[in-house]
C-alpha cells in the first residue's frame, strides 16, 4: 500500500506538469496581456516594456515556464498585473469554492444514495419510476437553467432563501446554490446506487444475512449498501473535480466570490498568474481526489490489492 | 400457553427424538412470465433432533424452494406459498409474523449454503461476519464477538484461527470457506441445520471432510440435520432416513438402508441403478430416460409417469398418494411412504 501510494505521487507528477504547461500556453494564446490590461487605450511603450520585463514577458515561453514553477515551488505565486499577490486571491477564492462544494458533495451523497437505495430496494414501484423519471428529467436540463429558475422561483418569488450570496458566505445562503450544484451529479448518483442494489439485492450473501436473522436494516446497511457503494464511491470521487468545474458556473448565477468569479476576471484581464495558479491548485485537488478515491477502494472493497 | 418464540429463546437442549420440524403438504409457486411454475406440490418431510434427514432429487426437483420456504427467504414475488404448513415445534412458522420468524432464523434453525464463496460477503472480514451472530442475537461487544467468531474456527477446525480472523473469504481455499458457513451456522447451537448440497462446489477430495464434519457436529450437539443433496453417494453414511423428491414432490421416504436394499418407487429405483458402482466397471452407466418435467406443465397422474417403465393408464390420470409401505405380509414398515399407485409391485416384485 504504501508503495502503491509513493508510486501514484511520482506518477502525478509528470501529470501535473504537463496540465500546467498546457494551461500556460493556451493563457499566452490569448495574446498580449500588457495590451489588455491598457484597454481600449495604446499603452505608454516604456511602461508596457516595464511591465514585460518585470513579469519575464519577453522571455521565451518555456523559460518563462520554469521560472514560474521554479516560484511556485517556494508557494510563490506570483502576483497580479495590479500588484496583489495571486496567494491572497487564492485565500479568499479557495475557500468559498471548497464550501460550496462541500456543500453540494453533502447533499448530492446524502440524497443521491438514499434516493437510490430507495428506488432500488422499490424496483418497477411508484418510488422507483419516480424517481427514475425525476433523475432523467434533471439530466436533461442544463445546470444554468436548473439555477436560473431555482433562484427566481426559491429566492425572487416565495423569498424562501437568498437569491444571491455575494460575500456573506453562510452556509444558509450556500444550500441553494449547493443543491443546483448538486443536482446533476446527484441524479446521476441516485441511478448509479439504485442500478447496484439491484444487482446486490438477489446476492447469495444478502440470502445468507437474511437466513442468520439479521434484522433487515442491518441486511441492507452493512451488507447491500455496503457492497452496492463500491462503484458509486468511485463515481463520487471523479465527479469531485466535476463538481468543482461546476462550481463555477453556479458561482456566476449566485454572484458568490469564489475560484469562478477570481478566473472569470484572469482570463477577461489576460492576467496569466491569476490564471495559472487557479488552475494549478485544481490540477492538485483533482490529482489529490482521485488518489483518495482510489485509496478508499481498496478500503472498501479487500479484493482489490494494489501492486 | 407458551409461544414459540419463548420456547426459541429457552436454551434446553432437546432430547433425541422430539420431534422438530414437521413440512405437511406444502405447495409453492413461481409466477413467471410464461406461467405458473408449480416448484413445490406437496411436499411432507419430518426431522428430529439429534436426526438427519436426506432430501434427494435431480436438480429442479425443488429442493432448494422448500429449504427456502422453511427458512423464510424464499423470493416473494416471484414465490408464493399456496398451500401447507411447517410446524417447528408444533407451531406452524407460516403463521408467524415476521419478527418471530426472524428469531427463529439463525438462532433455531441456520442454514449452510452450496456456494460458500458467493453466500459470504465479500467485502467484510469472516471474523466479522461470524461475530455478527453473537452481536445481533446476543448483544455481545465486538471484543467478545470476535473471540467467539475465533473458537467457532477453532470448533470447525480452520488453522490458526486467531490469525486468520481478520481475513476476507476469498483469502481462503473452498473448504475452509465451507467450515466458515458451517461455523456460521453452528454459532448459536441451533436446533435444526438445513444444509444446502454443501458439499457440490467442493473438490472431490475436501468433499468427505467436510461431511465428516457437518456429521460429527450435527451429533454432538444434537441438532436435527436436512441434508439436501443430488448425490446418493454422499447420504449413505450420514443419514438416518430419506427423503426422495421429484417434480416438487416426496415420492418416497425411507429409513436410509431399507431404501438402498428395497426401493418402493420406481424413480427411486432408476436413481440406485444410476449410481456408478466398482463392480459395473466399464459397462455404460444406466440413465433414466426422459427428462425432468417442465414445471409450467407438470405431467397429469403421476408427475413421473412418462419416464416411467410400469406406468399404467391410472397413472396417466391419478396422482398417486403417499401410501404407507408395508411388508409382503401387511405388516405396516416404520417411516416408509411411497407417491407410487403400484409401491406394491415396485417393493416385492
Ligand atoms: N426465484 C425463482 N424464480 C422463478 N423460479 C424459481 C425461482 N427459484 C426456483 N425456481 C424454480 O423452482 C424449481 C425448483 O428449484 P430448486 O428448488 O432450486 O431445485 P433444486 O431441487 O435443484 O434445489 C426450478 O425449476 C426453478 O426454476
Ligand atoms: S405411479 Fe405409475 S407412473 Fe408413477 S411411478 Fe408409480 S408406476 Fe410409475
Ligand atoms: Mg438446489
Amino acid at each position: 500500500m504504501g508503495r502503491y501510494v509513493i508510486r501514484r505521487l511520482l506518477q502525478m507528477i509528470p501529470v501535473f506538469i504537463g496540465t500546467t504547461f498546457l494551461i500556460f500556453v493556451m493563457v499566452h494564446a490569448l495574446g498580449d496581456p500588457v495590451n489588455a490590461l491598457f484597454g481600449d487605450r495604446a499603452p505608454d511603450p516604456a511602461v508596457a516594456e516595464k511591465i514585460r520585463e518585470q513579469y519575464n514577458l519577453n522571455d521565451p515561453l518555456w523559460l518563462q515556464y520554469l521560472k514560474y514553477m521554479g516560484k511556485l515551488f517556494r508557494w510563490d505565486f506570483g502576483t497580479t498585473f495590479s500588484g496583489q499577490s495571486v496567494t491572497s486571491l487564492l485565500a479568499t477564492a479557495f475557500p468559498t469554492t471548497l464550501k460550496l462544494t462541500a456543500v453540494a458533495f453533502t447533499i448530492e451523497v446524502i440524497f443521491g444514495i438514499g434516493l437510490g437505495l430507495l428506488s432500488g430496494l422499490r424496483r418497477g414501484r411508484v418510488a422507483d419510476n419516480s424517481v427514475l423519471i425525476l433523475t432523467l428529467v434533471v439530466i436533461s436540463i442544463p445546470t444554468f437553467v436548473t439555477g436560473y429558475v431555482l433562484q427566481y422561483l426559491v429566492g425572487v418569488k416565495w423569498g424562501a432563501a437568498p437569491a444571491t450570496v455575494g460575500d456573506q458566505v453562510t452556509l444558509d445562503r450556500l444550500i441553494l446554490p449547493g443543491v443546483v450544484l448538486a443536482s446533476v451529479s446527484l441524479a446521476y448518483v441516485a441511478r448509479l446506487t439504485r442500478t447496484t442494489v439491484v444487482e446486490n439485492v438477489r446476492a447469495d450473501y444478502v440470502r445468507t444475512a437474511v437466513a442468520k436473522g439479521l434484522p433487515r436494516r442491518r441486511v441492507v446497511v452493512n451488507h447491500l449498501l455496503r457492497n452496492s457503494l463500491i462503484p458509486v464511491v468511485t463515481f463520487l470521487g471523479t465527479d469531485l473535480g466535476a463538481l468543482m468545474g461546476g462550481a463555477l458556473v453556479t458561482e456566476r448565477i449566485f454572484n458568490i466570490h469564489g475560484v469562478g468569479y477570481y478566473l472569470y476576471q484572469g482570463i477577461v484581464r489576460q492576467n496569466s498568474n491569476t490564471v495559472v495558479g487557479f488552475v494549478t491548485i485544481l490540477v492538485i485537488i483533482y490529482l489529490a481526489a482521485n488518489l483518495l478515491v482510489d485509496l478508499l477502494y481498496a478500503v472498501l472493497d479487500p479484493r482489490i490489492r494494489y501492486a | 400457553m407458551t409461544t414459540v418464540t419463548e420456547k426459541a429463546d429457552s436454551g434446553e437442549r432437546l432430547a433425541p427424538g422430539t420431534p422438530l420440524l414437521e413440512v405437511r403438504d406444502l405447495h409453492v409457486e413461481f409466477v413467471t412470465r410464461d406461467g405458473i411454475a408449480k416448484a413445490v406440490n406437496g411436499v411432507n418431510y419430518s426431522v428430529a433432533a439429534g436426526e438427519t434427514l436426506a432430501v434427494l432429487g435431480e436438480s429442479g426437483s425443488g429442493k432448494s424452494v422448500t429449504a427456502q420456504t422453511i427458512m423464510g427467504i424464499l423470493d416473494m414475488p416471484p414465490g408464493r406459498v399456496t398451500s401447507g404448513e411447517i410446524l417447528f415445534r408444533g407451531q406452524d412458522m407460516l403463521k408467524m409474523s415476521n419478527e418471530e420468524r426472524r428469531k427463529i432464523r439463525g438462532r433455531k434453525i441456520a442454514m449452510i449454503f452450496q456456494d460458500a464463496l458467493s453466500s459470504l460477503n465479500p467485502v467484510l472480514s469472516v471474523g466479522y461476519q461470524l461475530g455478527e451472530m453473537f452481536r445481533v442475537h446476543q448483544g455481545a461487544s465486538r471484543k467478545e464477538a470476535k473471540a467467539k467468531a475465533i473458537e467457532l474456527m477453532d470448533r470447525v477446525r480452520i488453522p490458526a484461527a486467531a490469525q486468520r480472523v481478520n481475513d476476507y473469504p476469498h483469502q481462503f481455499s473452498g473448504g475452509m470457506r465451507q467450515r466458515i458457513m458451517i461455523a456460521m451456522a453452528l454459532a448459536l447451537e441451533p436446533d435444526l441445520i438445513i444444509a444446502d448440497e454443501p458439499t457440490t462446489a467442493l473438490d472431490v477430495t475436501v468433499q468427505a471432510q467436510v461431511m465428516d464434519l457437518l456429521a460429527e457436529l450435527q451429533a454432538e450437539y444434537n441438532m436435527g440435520l436436512i441434508l439436501i443433496t443430488h448425490d446418493l453417494g454422499v447420504v449413505a453414511d450420514v443419514a438416518d432416513k430419506i427423503a426422495v423428491m421429484y417434480a416438487g414432490r416426496i415420492v418416497e421416504t425411507a429409513p436410509v438402508h431399507e431404501l438402498y436394499a428395497s426401493p418402493a418407487h420406481p424413480y427411486t429405483k432408476g436413481l440406485l441403478r444410476s449410481i456408478p458402482r466398482l463392480d459395473q466397471k466399464g459397462q455404460d452407466l444406466y440413465a433414466i430416460k426422459g427428462l425432468p418435467p417442465n414445471l409450467l406443465k407438470v405431467p397429469a397422474g403421476c408427475a413421473f409417469n412418462p419416464r416411467c417403465d410400469i406406468a399404467t393408464d391410472l397413472c396417466r390420470t391419478e396422482i398417486p398418494a403417499l401410501h404407507q409401505v408395508a411388508d409382503k405380509d401387511g405388516a405396516e414398515l416404520a417411516g416408509r411412504r411411497s407417491a407410487c399407485h403400484l409401491w406394491k409391485e415396485t417393493l416385492h416384485g
